[in-house]
């Protein structure tokens, strides 16, 4: 018997049983008519082939394992960062369930998010009575302080005009004329996850600073800064407010989720937990200057933040040295502030940490993928650390980025090897992986499939990370984060010589 | 064993009337007929009082899903040697890839396919020019990348519908180009009201393009049966298969869990269907029924309690030599089971358990709690119909909460007025249940564990609600000084 109550096996020991080995092999042998095991093992062997490789990459239709997902998650995630804001998805409600489900197995923590259900009916006839019903049902329930409208692609190809459908509720007084409703249109045909960050951003910005009532920005000391959509966004916004704070910087996060995905256990579930405020939001126009970390997730917000007479600077997912002198240095010279000595040696305790490691990251080749910004700040980060990228994947990296991942590339002879694929997916780095092979893969929960179909040794790094736990509670950014990301990646390293010889099985590295 | 509890109908009617109240006219009243408790009337017949399917109410959060979820996520998607292609823009596909946790053997991108995410990544231009002749196209370039795949279903996204493809032209035209199986689905999310109806349209999938269509070589035997509606969740099909296999039965066919395609189209040859799921699959039990006459039968293999029920049955349909075998196979595991309530018994007995799932577990897993000594006292369902909540009925106390499509809002202030000791949902209910302080199991992924089926499953459901309700976490929620 496999199974017993003193030592209960689930599914990872149970299967192992003889039992049910047997089990698996009578039902292959009987009933499954799968194709024969000689066949299987010579498609296996092709598929690792230079020939295959070519074949994938011809590849112009068929969209294998590709590491994005659609716009309305990027405005979901986006207006899960302002206070009392209930993110509000307009179309069908399986959209809006996938949403939440996928942000909480990231964030290990609740994600609330209601739609409006359209069906059959509203496809014929549009969704303006779901959505009259859905902002006062919604409005009834939850008390938000805000109501913040993103779009499935199902509303999107009918058409529904959401600023029109709104102003009906609120002349309907399904909803207070003053409650917030910013909105964004969000077509999950266009663009990918980021692109909805930014258009939820910039359609928050514009309904505070414009369609409330028309603000005229009156520049003061404060500066914006725009996260992007983050999956360390919990402990990278905390440090990037103490970091700020340590700066005496006068500043605003705009869409801060810090709290909302990290929130306490206490007794007591709120489902509206810390974000930037509604006033701090309004006058976010009033800054000097705004700052986005994730220059591929905000380019429209950006632009507009500039038409209303910001200074406006973008950086990608500052990580490593370069990237984080970057982010101060700018934010030096933006905020007149020094920055202070605490910082410097922080600094200087990654430099000094580099050092000691360097002898095992030189050289080493590592493939990567994620999103545009996160890829471009992680390259930099290699490169200084005299790793070597060698395929360098964004699914959703647009020609820009493409050209701007060159030109980093080009400052090092680290990157020489490089070559970066904008708009592949993760079959097509499995082919990378056989023919081209790398010592360590980087990119989200998804790159399992490619360490165990490849060999390559794996570091989580980007989103989404559903099969370890609490990634997203320690930064990536800044110093402290680089050492953070410089540990996992050493570990990983050790972890692989360690296993790789009894000889070389030595105590200290 | 049947426990002996009844739960407090005046505090859950209170409680209904309180989530009614917060509701605008409209919506209060449409949710009021999905909120009941259970009664037995003078001729002992048990009914929860509500309604069920019927469209969500707008912006109060419910938790359902959509008939994609149903059709890809639950019945298609385990097919392990046929490509799904989710067909229109990238995020369906990416939200469930790998999420159901159906396990399978094969060779994943050789010969079985389904932990990938193959999808036609609609752009602009295909929702403007249709999608029908890059779908072609697509299925070319597979057949190129994974020429051992035995077939395709075609899962249709909101998109498809709304622009007018003939997906159904390009599954007759490709399954003559390729020799294999082509399936179109028209999921659209907009469908219908929840998965529900998509599981429906996979069934009618499954009855028009499947079953009957290629000649099968089978040479039959009297215990030749289906396991139908089993998704294989952390490897529940495998001890429900194994308990068959040694009561003599031949399962020729198990849907669609570490299914083949071979498994499906070989289906009527079986001398009768045995349905876990009866919400998933009942359409294609009834069309199996009319069309080759095959009868079928619904069984529960949670808990010792049905799992010994159901075996007889199953039994009571062939032989007295299944018969013998089937109080064999009891027998044998009995010791098994007494010796998981015993070790667990004494830290759960008393203990409340309220649940919300999908179209089954609601009511299959109650018996299984209380064979450990918990008791429900509350359950629903997200897409449920009335029949099921007629079957559910039997499984329940008189006094029982339940609710239909429960909204995140209902979910939260029925656990907070009822604080049950224990909380069995899904991902996005799991962890502001866990904020109050309230253990959580997930019971539609089996929270990463599982298998919950069968004797073997019934030890691991057994631990897993103990480490659950016993964690020592739930003793500390509170900080020392503010715990008075």
């Amino acid at each position: 018997m496999p199974q017993s109550a003193d030592k209960v096996k689930d599914h990872i020991a149970l299967f192992q049983e003889p039992e049910y080995k047997e089990l698996f092999a009578f039902k292959k042998e009987n009933y499954e008519c799968r194709p024969a095991d000689d066949e299987v093992a010579k498609q296996l062997e092709y598929s690792k082939s230079w020939e295959y490789r070519e074949k994938n990459f011809a590849r112009q239709h068929a969209v294998i394992n590709p590491p994005k997902a659609c716009q309305p998650l990027g405005a979901v995630f986006a207006a899960a960062g302002f206070e009392g804001s209930m993110p509000y998805v307009h179309g069908s409600q399986g959209c809006a369930a996938y949403f939440r489900s996928h942000l909480s197995r990231h964030f290990k923590d609740a994600s609330v998010c209601v739609s409006d259900s359209m069906t059959e009916d509203a496809a014929v006839f549009g969704g303006l009575a779901n959505l009259v019903d859905g902002l006062q049902n919604c409005n009834a329930l939850y008390k938000p302080k805000m109501i913040t409208i993103s779009t499935t692609c199902m509303a999107e190809v009918i058409g529904d005009d959401l600023s029109s459908f709104i102003n009906s509720a609120k002349e309907k007084e399904a909803i207070p004329a003053d409650l917030p409703t910013p909105f964004a249109h969000t077509p999950s045909f266009v663009g990918s996850h980021v692109t909805g960050y930014d258009n939820m951003i910039k359609g928050i910005l514009h309904y505070f600073w414009e369609r409330e009532s028309e603000l005229t920005p009156k520049p003061g000391s404060k500066i914006n800064i725009i996260p992007g959509f983050d999956g360390y966004a919990p402990a990278n916004n905390r440090e990037l407010k103490r970091y700020l704070d340590m700066m005496g910087v006068d500043y605003t996060l705009v869409s801060d989720v810090s709290d909302t995905f990290d929130s306490p256990t206490d007794g007591h579930y709120k489902i509206y937990y810390g974000g930037t405020t509604i006033e701090d939001t309004r006058n976010a126009i009033h800054a000097k200057a705004t700052v986005s970390l994730q220059q591929f997730s905000t380019e429209k917000s950006l632009e507009y933040c500039a038409s209303k007479g910001h200074t406006v600077a973008a950086l990608n997912s500052p990580m490593g040295l370069t990237g984080n002198d970057a982010f101060f240095m700018k934010i030096a010279e933006l905020s007149g502030k020094q920055i202070p000595e605490a910082i410097e040696i922080e600094r200087g305790r990654l430099v000094d940490a580099i050092a000691d490691s360097t002898a095992w990251l030189h050289g080493k080749r590592v493939a990567l993928f994620g999103d545009p910004d996160v890829v471009y700040g992680l390259t930099s980060f290699l490169l200084e650390l005299g790793m070597e990228p060698v395929h360098i994947l964004a699914a959703n990296g647009t020609a820009e980025w493409e050209e701007k991942m060159k030109a980093l590339l080009a400052t090092s002879r680290f990157g020489d090897g490089a070559t970066v694929w904008r708009g592949k997916d993760l079959w097509h780095l499995r082919s990378l992986l056989f023919t081209e092979p790398c010592d360590l893969l980087i990119g989200s929960s998804y790159g399992k499939y490619l360490e165990k179909d490849t060999g390559t040794p794996f570091i989580r790094l980007g989103f989404p990370v559903f099969d370890r736990h609490h990634h997203h509670r320690f930064p990536t950014f800044g110093y402290q984060g680089a050492l953070r990301v410089l540990v996992e990646i050493l570990d990983r390293i050790f972890e692989v010589a360690d296993g790789a010889s009894d000889i070389s099985f030595d105590l200290t590295r | 064993m049947s426990l002996d509890y009844t739960n407090d109908a005046e505090f859950n009617e209170e409680l209904i009337k309180e989530a009614v109240a917060v509701h605008p006219e409209k919506a209060g009243k449409k949710r009021a007929r999905h909120l009941g408790t259970v009664k037995t009337d003078a001729e002992g017949t048990s009914t929860c009082g509500v309604k069920s399917n019927i469209k969500s109410v707008p912006g109060v959060m419910t938790q359902r899903g959509c008939a994609y979820a149903g059709a890809k996520g639950v019945v298609w998607g385990p097919i392990k040697d046929m490509v799904h292609i989710s067909h229109g823009p990238v995020g369906c596909g990416h939200y469930s890839w790998s999420q159901r946790r159906n396990y399978f053997t094969g060779t994943v991108g050789i010969d079985s396919f389904v932990t990938m995410q193959i999808t036609s990544d609609f752009q602009e231009r295909d929702i403007v020019f249709g999608g029908d002749k890059n779908l072609e196209k697509m299925i070319d370039e597979l057949e190129t990348m994974f020429p051992l795949s035995r077939g395709y279903s075609i899962l249709s996204e909101c998109p498809i519908g709304l622009i007018g493809d003939d997906i159904e032209a390009v599954a007759k035209k490709k399954a003559k180009d390729t020799d294999k199986l082509v399936v179109p689905c028209r999921c659209e999310g907009f469908r219908g009201i929840s998965q529900s109806l998509g599981h429906h349209i996979a069934n009618d999938g499954i009855r028009d393009w499947v079953l009957g269509k290629r000649e099968q070589e089978w040479e039959s035997t009297p215990y030749d049966v289906n396991l139908l509606a089993d998704y294989n969740i952390g490897g529940d099909i495998w001890p429900s298969r194994k308990l068959l296999e040694e009561m003599g039965l031949r399962v020729i066919g198990a849907w669609t869990g570490d299914a083949t395609l071979a498994e499906i189209e070989r289906a009527p040859k079986a001398k009768v269907n045995l349905i876990h799921c009866y919400r998933s699959m009942n359409y294609i039990c009834r069309h199996m029924e009319e069309t080759w006459g095959i009868p079928w039968l619904e069984y529960n293999f949670f808990g010792p309690s049905q799992i010994a029920k159901s075996l007889r049955k199953i039994a009571a349909l062939f032989d007295e030599t299944i018969q013998a075998n089937a109080e064999k196979v009891i027998a044998k595991y009995q010791p098994l089971a007494d010796a998981v309530i015993a070790k667990y018994q004494p830290r759960l007995n008393g203990k409340r358990v309220m649940l919300f799932v999908g179209g089954l577990r609601p009511r299959h897993t109650t018996t299984a709690y209380e064979d450990l000594g918990m008791q429900v006292i509350g359950t629903g369902y997200e897409f449920a119909h009335n029949d099921d909540y007629q079957r559910t009925a039997e499984y329940l106390k008189d006094g029982t909460l339940v609710y239909d499509d429960a909204s995140e809002y209902e979910l939260e202030l029925f656990i907070e007025k009822l604080r049950p000791d224990l909380v069995g949902s899904g991902i996005k209910e799991k962890y502001g249940t866990q904020k109050m302080g309230v253990p959580f199991r997930q019971m539609h992924s089996w929270d990463y564990s599982g298998p919950y089926h069968g004797y073997d499953g019934f030890a691991v459901f057994a631990r897993d609600m103990d480490l659950a309700v016993n964690a020592p976490v739930w003793s500390k929620v509170k900080a020392p000084w503010k715990a008075a």
